[in-house]
């Protein structure tokens, strides 16, 4: 276990290169679910407004 | 099929369909691939177990340039054919690019700092390349945003990913020449000029995987700016 | 002709004027290679070895400083729209603008290379290939220069921008121009005045289609 975690002796290399890569990954991907949803959020507010206004006219 | 999915809101159906399965395909293959590289491979006879970063190095290399092409393909399609959606696609797929293209170097330079003694060695010339192209990942972007009207914003964008995909290959050249100065050549090549069967597969679904990732994201970024242009309009229409 | 030959002059004569931006490149040329020993010392060994490149680069940078507004004063007076309309292509008055571009910055460049090159203590033998180097690849900074200009013409305040855009495109200009110099020192023959010959050649060829291309974009609205 422990020689797993040592990689050789290379474990202050290949785990910070693992743990960038999760990172950016996450990172990638949070994000663009954020806007995603934040956009479905504005679109379907507007829609709502704009059918809203409609009916009380 | 692609002028069927000139319609943003067929675009935006058929992306609500096609996601969720690129999304799982991602998941399946980096889940699976991350597992190989990290447990299941041997260490390399020369590199050790500092042959692993190249399951992660090498495949965002790789999707550092293929996001590009996708890029300056979509680019094309849209000045030429003037195609709705293309610019929405490289606008969408440029941050995603750059991303893998950081990651590259990032992983690059804690690949080569044992085989270099330093953290960045211009002798590489694929490394080079690559920091050139995250520069050109970021003019494109920048250009985008320096731009108010977003009609002229997708056009010149489009004008210069093309230029850009013509000058890359040159770039890569000229680094390369330019190499023949110094001494080192690529260390990045595990195992001498042969990669190892048992490194082949792990890193092909590391690609893989890598890719429907890119694609999923890429979806997903399109139809988010579909949805922002179609939030602006009515808003717009709202005012009036 | 007689179009492409007026509009060359009158670029010319306004790169000239104060404010033009002539002797501005060649001044920060001078300014930028004259602060290099301040940075690294003043070992006059170091400085020849690194003459060559740090010339080429504070030329690629005095070269890009006139031209966020090669377009753009154009497009804020309405002169481009005037050019749009008129007999010669978009694509001639490009290069014509491309050409007045180089004559009143890049050649002033080439023309004030050597006596830098006295400052920084580039060896005898490299001083040709300095010269050389710099008059066939100042074009091609000129050319793709003018690509990032025309796409930044109706950005405020561009100049950065454009610099972003444009000095990773010109990068293979820099490694050949600065091997070429590299190469005289080391009595190497690797053949880079072919390719930056090659490389400017290509440059010019096609950066007047792509320039073009952008003022299209910006003017046509």
């Amino acid at each position: 276990m422990a020689n797993f975690f040592a990689m050789g002796g290379y474990a202050v290399f290949v785990w910070p290169a693992y743990a960038v890569t999760f990172l950016v990954l996450i990172t990638a991907v949070v994000l663009s679910l954020q806007s995603y949803a934040q956009a479905r959020k504005s679109v379907r507010q507007l829609e709502e407004e704009g059918s809203g206004t409609e009916d009380t006219r | 099929m692609i002028t069927a999915l000139a319609n943003p809101k067929r675009f935006l159906d058929l992306s609500r369909i096609v996601s969720p399965w690129t999304c799982a395909f991602a998941v399946i293959l980096l889940c699976a691939g991350f597992y190989w590289s990290l447990f299941a491979t041997p260490p390399d006879y020369q590199q050790g177990q500092s042959v692993k970063i190249m399951f992660v190095h090498v495949p965002a290399a790789w999707m550092g340039i293929f996001v590009y092409s996708v890029m300056a393909g979509a680019s094309l399609v849209g000045l030429v054919f003037r195609h709705p959606l293309a610019d929405v696609a490289a606008k969408s797929a440029a941050p995603l690019g750059a991303a893998f293209t950081a990651l590259a170097l990032l992983t690059g330079s804690l690949w080569g700092r044992p085989m270099w003694g330093t953290y960045w060695q211009w002798g590489d010339a694929r490394l080079v390349s690559e920091l050139i192209l995250l520069f050109i990942y970021l003019g494109y972007i920048g250009l985008w945003n320096a731009i108010d009207d977003p009609v002229r914003a997708a056009k010149a964008a489009a004008v210069l990913a093309l230029v850009g995909a013509a000058d890359v290959p040159v770039i890569h050249f000229s680094v390369d020449w330019w190499n023949t100065l110094h001494q080192p050549a690529s260390i990045l090549r595990p195992g001498g000029p042969t990669i190892d069967k048992s490194f082949l597969v792990p890193l092909l679904i590391m690609i893989l995987g890598y890719t429907f990732l890119f694609l999923w994201l890429l979806l997903l970024r399109m139809q988010t700016e579909i949805l922002e242009r179609r939030a602006r309009s009515l808003m717009m229409a709202r005012g009036a | 002709m007689k179009a492409f030959t007026a509009l060359l002059i009158r670029d010319m004569r306004l790169a000239f004027r104060a404010g033009g931006g002539a002797s501005l490149a060649a001044a920060f040329f001078a300014l930028v290679s004259s602060l290099v020993p301040f940075g690294v010392g003043a070992d006059l060994v170091l400085l020849g070895r690194i003459a060559g490149g740090v010339l080429w680069v504070s030329a690629a940078l005095a070269a890009l400083l006139s031209l966020d507004r090669l377009f753009q004063a154009d497009f804020e007076d309405g002169s481009l729209d005037v050019l749009a309309l008129s007999p010669i292509s978009l694509e001639a008055a490009s290069a014509a603008k491309i050409l007045a571009h180089w004559v009143t910055t890049g050649l002033p460049l080439v023309l004030l290379s050597p006596v830098l090159g006295l400052l920084l203590n580039l060896p005898p033998r490299a001083y040709g290939a300095l010269i050389a180097s710099l008059a066939i690849g100042t074009p091609a900074l000129s050319g793709v220069g003018a690509i990032g200009a025309a796409l930044t013409l109706s950005i405020r305040r561009g100049g950065l921008i454009l610099a972003l855009i444009v000095l990773p495109l010109i990068t293979p200009a820099l490694i050949f121009g600065a091997g070429a110099v590299a190469d005289a020192m080391d009595g190497t023959g690797r053949g880079a005045f072919l390719f930056l010959a090659a490389f400017s050649v290509a440059a010019v060829a096609l950066s007047p289609f792509a320039s073009a291309a952008g003022v299209r974009l910006n003017v046509g609205g």
